[in-house]
């Protein structure tokens, strides 16, 4: 208990996984929370990544946390672009009201 | 050791307040505040474990360029307050019941994953990019990084630069009524088609029509 491990920063990592994920599924309102539930599951997964690495005394996995930043940003980028322009067509973003697809 | 598995902890409980905070919250401005506490926490683990580099990039790029992003979003939009609560719905949904169990399968997948894990003794041999103490962590990365990963490194250039473009195109829109100044209308204009060479007859003067 006292002693930090890998598999410390890997529940860390599960943890915040998994509140991303029931972000996704119980956000009713707005769909930016969405996004920000998004981007909670990839600071996960770079959790993950960054431990390994550390533990493991290999570089690559703090190689693949930089590109997976770099991804998260366009990926941030090009979501609030898009929601900036459904909210000018239809004035309104709430994820109940998003049903033009019949989905 | 004491010390390490204290910061641990505080930091580790930080982040998991702030990311279910992140999800609770009912002002969206307060979730943007939470997930930025949320990024400097984990960036002060990472620091923490001696992947100093990636600690201050996700410092730089999360806190500095993706957070104001949202902020920025959210203020332009004005949904700022949601009215009702976050898990209340219109009608009588079986969804949150379901996501809750798909949740918790996963998380408890997840645990064990990580439980029946065990370390390779003979993983660690076969690895090429060693982390080596003597030199630090950002210059052994940028070793790595500008050699064996050099095209994967200008690829994520052209993902930003595509990114940077869709978001623009996306965003653009023309206005109309907006006085602008053309370059090519002004280049092309010839004598021809603005001079005109006008007889005036005496005591009559020019009509200029308008």
């Amino acid at each position: 208990m006292i002693d930090i491990g890998l598999g410390h920063y890997l529940t860390l990592g599960a943890i915040i996984f998994t509140i991303g994920i029931v972000g996704i599924f119980l956000n009713r309102k707005n769909i930016i929370v969405i996004l920000m539930s998004i981007e909670l599951i990839l600071l996960a997964v770079n959790i993950n990544l960054v431990s390994f690495s550390i533990f493991l005394n290999d570089l690559t996995g703090q190689i693949f946390t930089l590109f997976i930043l770099t991804v998260a940003a366009a990926e941030a980028a090009i979501g609030l672009a898009i929601i900036v322009v459904y909210y000018r067509n239809s004035s309104t973003i709430d994820v109940e009201k998003i049903d033009s697809l019949k989905g | 050791m004491i010390a390490h598995s204290i910061f641990f902890y505080t930091f580790s409980l930080i982040a998991i307040i702030s990311a279910i905070m992140v999800t609770a919250s009912k002002n969206t401005v307060h979730s943007v505040f939470f997930l930025i506490l949320d990024f400097i926490s984990i960036s002060c683990l990472f620091i923490m474990i001696g992947a100093e580099f990636l600690g201050m990039i996700m410092l730089i790029v999360y806190v500095g360029a993706v957070a104001v992003l949202f902020l920025f979003v959210v203020m332009m939009l004005n949904v700022a307050q949601q009215k009702n609560q976050w898990f209340s719905s219109s009608e009588s949904s079986k969804h949150i019941p379901v996501g809750i169990i798909i949740s918790v399968i996963i998380f408890f997948e997840l645990i064990i994953v990580i439980s029946g894990w065990k370390f390779k003794p003979d993983l660690a041999m076969k690895i090429s990019f060693t982390n080596n103490q003597a030199i630090t962590n950002t210059h052994s990365i940028g070793r790595v990084l500008y050699t064996d990963y050099i095209h994967v490194f200008q690829l994520s250039g052209m993902i930003l630069l595509v990114a940077m473009i869709g978001a623009i195109v996306l965003t653009f829109r023309k206005r109309s009524g907006v006085k602008k100044q053309s370059y090519f209308s002004q280049i092309s204009r010839e004598s021809a088609d603005s001079v005109e060479l006008v007889e005036v007859e005496n005591n009559q003067g020019v009509k200029i029509d308008d």
